[in-house]
């Protein structure tokens, strides 16, 4: 679990810095400049898969591209490492459960 | 571990851990006899780690239909021999036999196709097997997913695959299982043929450095080019570079191997594949692999968004006319050669063929087509 | 049109290359900084120009050193291409008529794949922590202390929950120091350091005494040591999730002086130093070798970072570990040798140019075999039991891979075959160093003996799209379509 310090919390309410976004279809907040995996962290989002080999749950473990743990859907397409994108207005992020779709 | 039999002897020496050397082995092994496979180190040209595992039987044998035949047995054999390392090892190398495709972007590549696929069957001695040439909308049955592109297509019910690596690795667990005492890091330096037994000197090792065995199966891949003279054999073998793609692992959605395209039992999908005269070197080339793509994505356009995760060249072990070689040496009885480049589809032949009847002790007049000597003869003008 | 799209690209932009193409671009030579990330800085300093943390004495004085580095570059004219992920560096098929031989560079940028041709390759690649193997550390909840610091760092997340941080080295200190001054909590540190290394490090110390970190190190470990609950001794680790349960972490168990302990845990941060994060250059072909005292493979270099692949040269922590201030020095030292091969200057203005850097670089090493020996992990947590998983991506345990050793496999390459274990998206970068050592050890050999995974490109995964619309020669079509 983690949470913001409170200082950028306070900053985020006052609105200029927010991104809404939605997880798994429900209206979640960001701050410009997040990783989705950060983003979903902020939001007590620590499972963000359940793996393709034996379905374990995984969430973000190395935060810098090399884990591939954060693995998500973003805006349909699935796989993408959610530490190297950053969080965007009305982006849809979805967990991800075993292996991707070829379709998306 | 079996020990070998008086004084350090062996009944048999394999040469090679690859899928060909691991299935002989095996076979051996199975048959009683006490056998050593020799084998290279962790880094060594290993196109058994690096092919596609089709076990195919489609369009094989145009210009020899003993290899058309010998191809069809194996594919026949190969459940069996999959339920017999099943029933051993406990793994499963994941054969199937859905049937394969080889889908074609022109029309003029489709005839040329099926007539290919007519003359197989014109040959003399040919064993026919039942395929079928397909227009555009009967294969789209079958394949949802083709691109505009593809015209048309060959299929054959016989054709299947399996996961080669896992084949590998079963194999490797089998015949240790069997007793088979496998030697890494024993690469082969000289072979003597004396006393009516075969002496192996191996290149590099302190401890004493021989094996000895009564008989030997040269199944070394490329390296059967320099080790067969040594016993008075030929395997004129050359390395030919093909690159392989694959993907992420992706929910199952397709359901037959296509020539170049197939989906693995653990969702990865794998593409291939190009034919590049270059050597031992297996240097990746950016824009062989970017062909590759391309064909991949006009045969199926959905996997373009597709994340490609690894990449490999591996060599395929040719002979001048890219069929296998079997044969007993003549001026060393008891030596013997096995090299081909399809040691996923003819790993059931090896295994439970060949192997028995070098085990028995020579290959018989059955093998005769497979013989080295077809290069020697001289060619009519 | 020039041959070349840049005499040199830089791969990285931390520290090492920061420097690199600062300074190889203020001398006139055409540089591109190719990196992953959106904003300078590499792991370092990541976020260093857009960090939320304005409060500087959250992040510490070390951390802000990195914007000093901006100026340059942004002074030097290089070109700074963020968001571009190196996938290759190879060298095209044939010698160019004029006898140069460039390097293509395959990369990817804004969902598109490229190659890039230029004539000098600096990699500077950086670290990555180092894989701690230990039962439960795939669960949800489990993280790097690397990575909560990018998160830090990033967005300026603190843990909340009850926190527990485990293992050794100079970053896991650093950042529950961070963590105190911002006032977030941590309920234990449990502290991995092997008893004995320190009988092994003392014969280093002198050379420690001397060393920059010293005093800040000291300063830091008090006020950590004093503020906060730190466990010692600490000789296995394990996190579990709910009784039967694999969703999230729940506690973590540690043994101490031979007694196992439970601590209720909803976030633990696992950290046991740094290794070179070697993938592209190991692909790239630059051979590599095992190095004893940092437990770990780094590509083998020159003083002045060039590799065994001609054109090839690398800085920072990629080839080996050295922290910050040394990886910058290596970078300017590797961009005066870049400049001297490309003919922009001659071999004792490259010489007489280094001086400074060179005196710099042994300063910021000073101490480092100290740290080095006092904090290489226990065999325990580099080497862990068969139960453990070893490869994340293909969840494969330490003891499938000994059972693979039993049946003949003589390095990670055959076991790779055998087991999946490497063959995922990762490519080996959390499992690499462990197979090797769960190898060693279970033949009796050397590290060094059993080798590494041989990597090839891509060493990121791209679409099979973006490989599709790469160039191509007619060679290369007439390789797959003609046959």
């Amino acid at each position: 679990m983690f949470r913001r310090l409170p200082e950028i919390e306070t900053a985020l309410n006052a609105a200029a810095e927010a991104v809404a976004f939605t997880i798994d279809g429900r209206p979640a907040k960001a701050r410009a400049g997040d990783s989705v995996a950060a983003a979903l962290l902020a939001n007590g989002v620590t499972a963000c898969r359940n793996t393709p080999v034996s379905g374990a749950a995984r969430g973000p473990y190395c935060m810098m591209g090399i884990c591939f743990d954060c693995l998500v859907t973003i805006d349909g397409t699935g796989n993408r490492q959610g530490c190297q994108v950053r969080v965007s207005p009305g982006m849809a992020v979805e967990t991800q459960n075993g292996k991707r779709e070829v379709e998306r | 571990m079996t020990q070998p039999r008086r004084g350090g002897e062996y009944d048999v020496a394999v040469i090679g851990g690859g899928l060909v050397g691991s299935a002989l082995a095996w076979g051996l092994a199975r048959s009683g006899q006490t056998v050593a496979m020799l084998d290279e180190g962790d880094i060594a040209v290993r196109p058994s780690r690096g092919n596609f595992a089709l076990v195919w039987v489609q369009g094989k044998g145009l210009g020899m239909s003993d290899y058309a035949g010998w191809t069809k047995k194996s594919s026949d054999d190969w459940g069996g021999f999959a339920d017999l390392l099943y029933q051993q090892t406990g793994l499963d190398v994941a054969y199937r036999r859905p049937g394969g495709f080889m889908p074609m972007l022109s029309e003029e590549d489709l005839q040329a196709r099926a007539n290919a696929m007519m003359r197989l069957h014109n040959q003399p001695d040919m064993i026919p097997y039942p395929y079928e040439v397909m227009d555009r909308e009967t294969l789209r049955k079958e394949l949802p997913f083709i691109g505009p592109e593809v015209v048309g297509g060959t299929y054959c019910p016989l054709d299947g695959h399996c996961n080669s690596l896992r084949l590998l690795r079963t194999l490797h667990k089998g015949i240790g299982m069997l007793g088979v005492d496998y030697r890494p890091n024993h690469r082969v330096e000289r072979i003597e043929h004396r006393d009516g037994g075969f002496r192996m000197a191996i290149a590099g090792n302190g401890a004493g450095g021989e094996i000895r065995a009564g008989k030997v199966v040269i199944a070394a891949g490329h390296d059967g080019a320099r080790l067969a003279p040594m016993v008075g054999l030929s395997a004129p073998v050359r390395p030919q570079r093909g690159h392989v793609i694959v993907t992420e692992k992706t929910a199952p959605f397709l359901h037959h191997p296509t020539v170049y395209i197939r989906q693995t039992d653990e969702g990865g999908v794998m593409i291939g594949d190009s034919f590049e005269e270059a050597g031992f070197d297996t240097t990746l080339q950016p824009g062989v692999s970017s062909a590759i793509a391309e064909r991949a994505i006009r045969f199926f356009p959905l996997l373009g968004k597709l994340n490609v995760v690894r990449s490999w060249a591996a060599l395929r072990v040719l002979t001048p006319d890219g069929f296998p070689i079997y044969e007993e040496s003549k001026t060393a009885p008891g030596a013997f050669v096995a090299t081909c480049h399809s040691g996923v589809t003819l790993a059931a032949n090896h295994a439970l063929t060949l192997a028995p009847l070098i085990a028995a002790g020579g290959l018989g007049d059955r093998f005769t087509p497979f013989s080295a000597r077809r290069f020697h003869v001289p060619q009519a003008a | 049109m020039s041959k070349f799209d840049f005499e040199i690209a830089v791969v990285g932009a931390g520290p090492a290359g920061l420097a690199a193409a600062a300074l190889a671009a203020s001398k006139g030579a055409s540089v591109v900084l190719l990196d992953e990330q959106a904003e300078p800085g590499g792991q370092i300093y990541r976020a260093v120009t857009e960090t939320p943390v304005r409060d500087r004495k959250v992040l510490g004085p070390d951390y802000w050193h990195g914007a000093e580095l901006m100026g340059p570059l942004r002074d030097s004219g290089a070109a700074h291409w963020p968001g571009t992920t190196v996938w290759s560096v190879a060298r095209p098929r044939e010698d160019a008529a004029d006898g140069h031989r460039p390097l293509q560079i395959g990369l990817s940028r804004n969902g598109a794949a490229a190659m890039l041709t230029v004539r000098h390759v600096i990699l500077a690649t950086g670290a990555l922590e180092r894989p701690f193997p230990i039962p439960g550390w795939t669960l949800p909840g489990v993280l790097g202390a690397g990575a909560a610091q990018v998160l830090l760092k990033t967005s300026g997340l603190v843990p909340s929950g009850a926190t527990v941080m485990a293992g050794s080295g100079p970053l896991l200190w650093l950042l529950a120091w961070q963590y105190l001054q911002a006032g977030a909590r941590i309920d234990a540190i449990l502290d991995t350091t092997p008893k004995q290394n320190w009988r092994a490090a003392l014969p280093l110390l002198p050379g420690f005494l001397r060393s920059p970190y010293l005093g800040k190190g000291m300063k830091l470990m008090l006020d950590v040591r004093r503020k906060l609950t730190v466990i010692g001794n600490v000789t296995a680790l394990r996190a579990e999730g709910a009784i039967g349960g694999d969703s999230a972490l729940k506690s973590v168990v540690y043994t101490r002086n031979g007694a196992e302990h439970r601590l209720p845990a909803d976030t633990l941060l696992l950290h046991q130093g740094v290794i070179p994060n070697l993938n592209l250059a190991n692909a790239t072909g630059c051979a590599q070798r095992w190095d004893e005292q940092q437990r770990c493979w780094r590509p083998t270099t020159d003083a002045w970072g060039a590799t065994s692949v001609e054109g090839v040269s690398l800085a920072g922590d990629g080839a080996g570990i050295g922290g910050a201030r040394a990886a910058e020095e290596a970078g300017r030292l590797a961009a005066l040798d870049a400049l001297h091969r490309l003919g922009r200057i001659g071999r004792e203005q490259r010489d007489q140019a280094a001086v400074p850097f060179r005196a710099a670089l042994d300063r910021a090493l000073t101490g480092r075999a100290f740290l080095d020996t006092l904090y290489t992990p226990a065999e325990a947590f580099r080497v862990p039991a068969d139960d453990t998983i070893v490869c994340r991506c293909e969840e494969i345990t330490a003891g499938a891979v000994r059972e693979a050793v039993r049946m003949g496999c003589s390095g990670p390459n055959q076991a790779k075959s055998f087991l999946r274990c490497g063959m995922g998206p990762c490519q080996g970068r959390l499992c690499g160093p462990t197979v090797t050592e769960v190898i060693a050890v279970e033949r009796g050999v050397s590290p060094a003996e059993v080798g590494y995974y041989r990597l090839r490109p891509p060493v990121k995964p791209i679409t099979l799209a973006e490989l599709a619309a790469l160039p191509k020669t007619d060679a290369d079509i007439d390789a797959v379509f003609k046959h």
